[in-house]
């Protein structure tokens, strides 16, 4: 039986830790600012831009010796939502799972509506997530829907 | 109640709506009561409101209470910068709940999870007013004896009117038939429809009052804006469209009473004011009763 040539990675294998997978290339940054890997003191490699069947292009995370919860990990859904996470150990992967879009978003999302008490004073952001497959943002402050096209993020 | 904020009418059940207007009765009734002796109430208007602020500093009044507060920003330290959660905080020290208006939307939730004592949201921008829900839910059971079964039509700015917005959210509790009057730049925003649909009931939408009117018994007037309008041309085309006068009600229904949630400027004519069913100068007074009674509720009086 012939097996192809496994291919050499352009972002190298990790021993133990979480790699994410499938992240749009132009949400790389975001969704490390959202997981704080900006500041962490762990192992970080990242690509952007690279081949993928399904979608074009895509980024990819791994982050050495470090596992989220699926809260922490659930807050990228909002820029990455196709995105699996998988996770290694001793170079297996132990688990592999989809993101899901969480019922309510902490802090990492802006509302819309300029007058909204979060634009003007240093008030965190809340939302009820209330359309989860078009993303639908109900501000918990002035009670404005912001949509998906008009999310941005703190 | 006891403690509870008040920012949006949702904050409350249905229950707790009843037993407001309930105890709002009472004070009809006995409006000097001296229970609010020795409490202070702050009354901080960071926009002007001269009817709200009047009826609530009214209403603490005929209870023996003390109001503290500033009727517009320029006298508050807001306008030496400070922020509304230091102002929140230092005014929740001086006293036992905290009446504010303020133009930022969110801002009464924000001091209600920031204050030490309750919070009534006396209108936060264009997003809730729930006082004003109550008392037009007061003057609604008060004119047609009861909440349930009605028709009631709200005519001229259903887009931006965020009176509008609660009373239609807190009588989809009710099993209200809606009858909705508006230009079609000015209707009824969808996330509001939602609470109309949720509820099973019906809506109807018109163009024209005279279509709507003989089919109803409350009709609850708003004004409209020239500069919600983004074509000067579609105002002046629709402007006298949604403007009542006398000779309209000939066809209404006998219980049928008018309301408003003032100030009006022209969208009532005049003529109309002594026809037994206008009804908009005693709305504005059971805004005390009811303010009375949210008062004495929240501090457990």
């Amino acid at each position: 039986m012939k097996t192809e040539p496994r291919k050499e990675l352009i972002v190298s294998a990790i021993e133990n830790g979480t790699v994410i997978d499938h992240i749009p290339s132009h949400s790389v940054y975001q969704v490390m600012k959202i997981l704080e890997l900006d500041k962490t003191e762990n192992q970080v490699l990242f690509g952007t831009n690279l081949e993928s069947k399904k979608y074009g292009k895509k980024g990819i995370i791994k982050v050495q010796n470090k596992f989220f919860t699926d809260d922490a990990i659930n807050k990228i859904a909002l820029v990455a939502p196709n995105a699996t996470l998988i996770e290694i150990k001793d170079y297996n992967v132990i688990v592999k799972k989809q993101v899901t879009v969480p019922d309510q978003i902490e802090k990492i999302a802006r509302c819309f509506n300029p007058k909204c008490i979060t634009n003007i004073e240093q008030v965190p952001t809340r939302f009820k997530v209330v359309d989860k497959s078009d993303l639908r943002l109900l501000c918990h402050y002035c009670e404005k829907i912001t949509k998906k096209e008009n999310v941005r993020f703190v | 109640m006891k403690n509870r904020s008040l920012v949006s009418i949702n904050d409350f059940t249905k229950a707790e709506q009843i037993q407001i207007l309930n105890r709002a009765a009472e004070f009809e009734k006995n409006p000097s009561q001296r229970i609010l002796q020795g409490k202070v109430v702050a009354s901080l208007f960071f926009e002007p409101s001269t009817r709200t602020r009047l009826s609530f500093e009214s209403a603490v009044n005929r209870l023996s209470g003390r109001i503290i507060g500033f009727s517009d920003a320029s006298s508050s330290s807001t306008s030496k910068g400070e922020s509304l959660k230091d102002t929140i905080l230092t005014v929740s020290n001086y006293s036992d709940l905290i009446v504010m208006r303020h133009p930022i939307e969110g801002s009464a939730r924000w001091a209600s999870e920031v204050a030490t004592v309750p919070i009534i949201n006396a209108g936060d921008g264009a997003n809730q007013h729930p006082t004003q829900c109550l008392l037009d839910m007061y003057t609604i059971r008060q004119t047609q004896g009861s909440l349930d079964n009605l028709n009631i039509a709200f005519v001229g700015d259903l887009k931006y009117g965020r009176t509008v917005h609660s009373l239609v959210m807190a009588l989809s509790q009710f099993n209200t038939t809606f009858h909705l009057i508006s230009p079609s730049e000015l209707k009824l925003p969808s996330s509001v429809k939602m609470y109309i649909k949720e509820a099973n009931l019906n809506y109807y939408q018109y163009l024209d009052i005279a279509e709507a009117l003989p089919k109803v018994d409350i009709l609850y007037m708003t004004r409209i804006q020239r500069e919600r309008f983004s074509d000067p041309m579609e105002y002046e085309r629709v402007k006298n469209s949604y403007i009542l006068n006398n000779s309209m009600l000939a066809d209404s229904r006998d219980n049928l009473k008018i309301l408003h949630p003032l100030p009006r400027v022209n969208e009532i004519n005049e003529d109309v004011d002594p026809n037994p069913k206008a009804y908009y100068f005693q709305q504005a007074l059971n805004g005390v009763y009811v303010r009375q009674a949210l008062i004495a509720s929240i501090l457990g009086l």
